[in-house]
């Protein structure tokens, strides 16, 4: 088995649904971080079977995690210092993002006037579903 | 300041004084004539519609108002890329009410954000419609003489439908609704409808394929058009076609009372034979939707008769 090392300090997210790390790391602009950042795909799970990791190393300031809930709310969030976890959490769904999520839907007012801000408000804290303010469709996670 | 920009937009209790005021004009239009003198409604049309558009001036008109807009986006500034914020900010300047059509959905939305008048949404591409779903109930209301205990089919292309849509949500807020939801299984209600709205509320309904089985138990039969294009293969829609047409016929099923409405145009989902009968109210239903359109400018131009 693929074996990472440990972080003395920094977040690991775990939990993430097989096959969506690389959209996490999109999402929270992790490409344009100095800090190291380890992307494990597959990892075996006794709860989801397959799973991704991601571990990002150092102090990360401007990482906003809230959007995560918008994203894949069953994510673990791991915080590290000192080698030890000192915060075990799953993202909370925030209520609006904006400029976060993109609306597909090609017959939405967004996909032709590009200033305009893309917004989700949360219709439905269940499922977790997002919808556009504008055109209502929902954000599908796929 | 009020917009319309969803049908949802009128709590109950505002739409029952909707509804109402549109009866009154329709009992005495005289007394209403002349109530925006003066006030003048931009028909902001970036896609064609003959009567949407029509119904909206023929309204203000009718209410002694005057009427200025477009009615392509070719003959708008939007041919030039001004963005919807930037021309409601102009319009606002020039009118005290408008009326918009865009093929974008939720443009309307984007307009009234901006907007210093009332934005009343005539259409954003499938997605809603308020005014066709108030002349939808006010025919129901009207001629029914309730918007209650209904049992109300939906017949034809109820995936793509946004009339339908809007009216399955308008009428879910009125108690004792049943829906029977008549369509090939292609173009079937989509399943956020069910679940989001019937099944979480608990409100009754059945989907069934075939229209003279469904129609006996009718109070109000809402025919829309099944269009070949819906259709995955040709076999399908040959199949299927003849079965969501309504004649004397399919008629004869129903209960003598039930109503059909249609938002139109029809194309040949409704025989003509079937406008002769007194249950075929769709021409009735769109003269409805200039009186509930005069009594929604009123009500967000606060016009009040003395």
């Amino acid at each position: 088995m693929l074996t990472i090392g440990g972080l003395n300090q920094g977040i690991v997210l775990d939990h993430i649904k097989a096959g969506g790390a690389m959209k996490i790391y999109t999402y929270l602009n992790l490409d344009g971080l100095d800090n190291s950042v380890a992307i494990i795909k597959n990892a075996r799970s006794n709860k989801m079977g397959k799973k991704d990791i991601i571990k990002i190393e150092g102090k990360l300031n401007d990482i906003d995690l809230n959007i995560l809930g918008a994203l894949d709310h069953k994510i673990t969030i791991n915080i590290i210092e000192n080698g030890v976890i000192i915060e075990k959490r799953n993202p909370t769904l925030p209520e609006r993002v904006d400029n976060i999520l993109k609306c597909k839907n090609p017959r939405c007012i967004t996909s032709v006037e590009p200033s305009l801000v893309h917004t989700f408000k949360l219709t439905d804290k269940a499922n977790g579903t997002y919808r556009c303010i504008y055109c209502e469709q929902s954000f599908d996670r796929r | 300041m009020r917009h319309i920009i969803s049908p949802t937009d009128l709590t109950v209790s505002e739409l029952t004084d909707l509804l109402n005021l549109a009866e009154k004009i329709i009992q005495n239009p005289k007394k209403y004539s002349e109530v925006c003198r003066g006030k003048k409604l931009a028909t902001l049309f970036y896609e064609p519609s003959t009567r949407t558009r029509l119904s909206f001036e023929a309204a203000m008109l009718n209410l002694g108002g005057n009427i200025l807009g477009f009615s392509s986006a070719d003959t708008s500034s939007a041919a030039k890329g001004e963005s919807v914020a930037d021309t409601i900010r102009v319009i606002s300047s020039y009118a005290d009410i408008c009326a918009m059509r865009h093929p974008k959905e939720g443009a309307p939305y984007v307009a009234s954000l901006y907007s210093s008048i009332p934005v009343i949404n005539a259409g954003d591409g499938g997605h809603n419609h308020p005014t066709q779903t108030f002349t939808d109930l006010l025919t129901i209301k009207n001629l029914k003489g309730r918007l209650d205990h209904l049992t109300v089919g939906f017949c034809g292309d109820l995936k793509f439908g946004r009339t339908v849509h809007s009216l399955i949500y308008a009428l879910s807020r009125y108690s004792s609704i049943k829906f029977v939801l008549i369509s090939p299984e292609e173009l079937r209600i989509p399943t956020y409808i069910k679940k989001e709205l019937l099944e979480a509320n608990d409100i009754p309904f059945e989907e069934v394929r075939v229209l003279e089985k469904a129609i006996p138990k009718l109070d109000i039969l809402y025919m829309t058009r099944v269009q070949r294009e819906r259709f995955f293969n040709e076999e399908d829609y040959i199949r299927l076609k003849d079965t969501y047409i309504l004649n004397s016929r399919k008629m004869s099923l129903a209960k003598e009372d039930m109503l059909v409405l249609h938002p139109l145009p029809r194309v040949n989902e409704i025989a003509t034979e079937v406008d002769d009968d007194p249950r075929a109210v769709y021409f009735k239903q769109a003269e409805y939707g200039v009186y509930v359109r005069m009594a929604l400018i009123m009500k967000l131009l606060e016009v009040d008769l003395c």
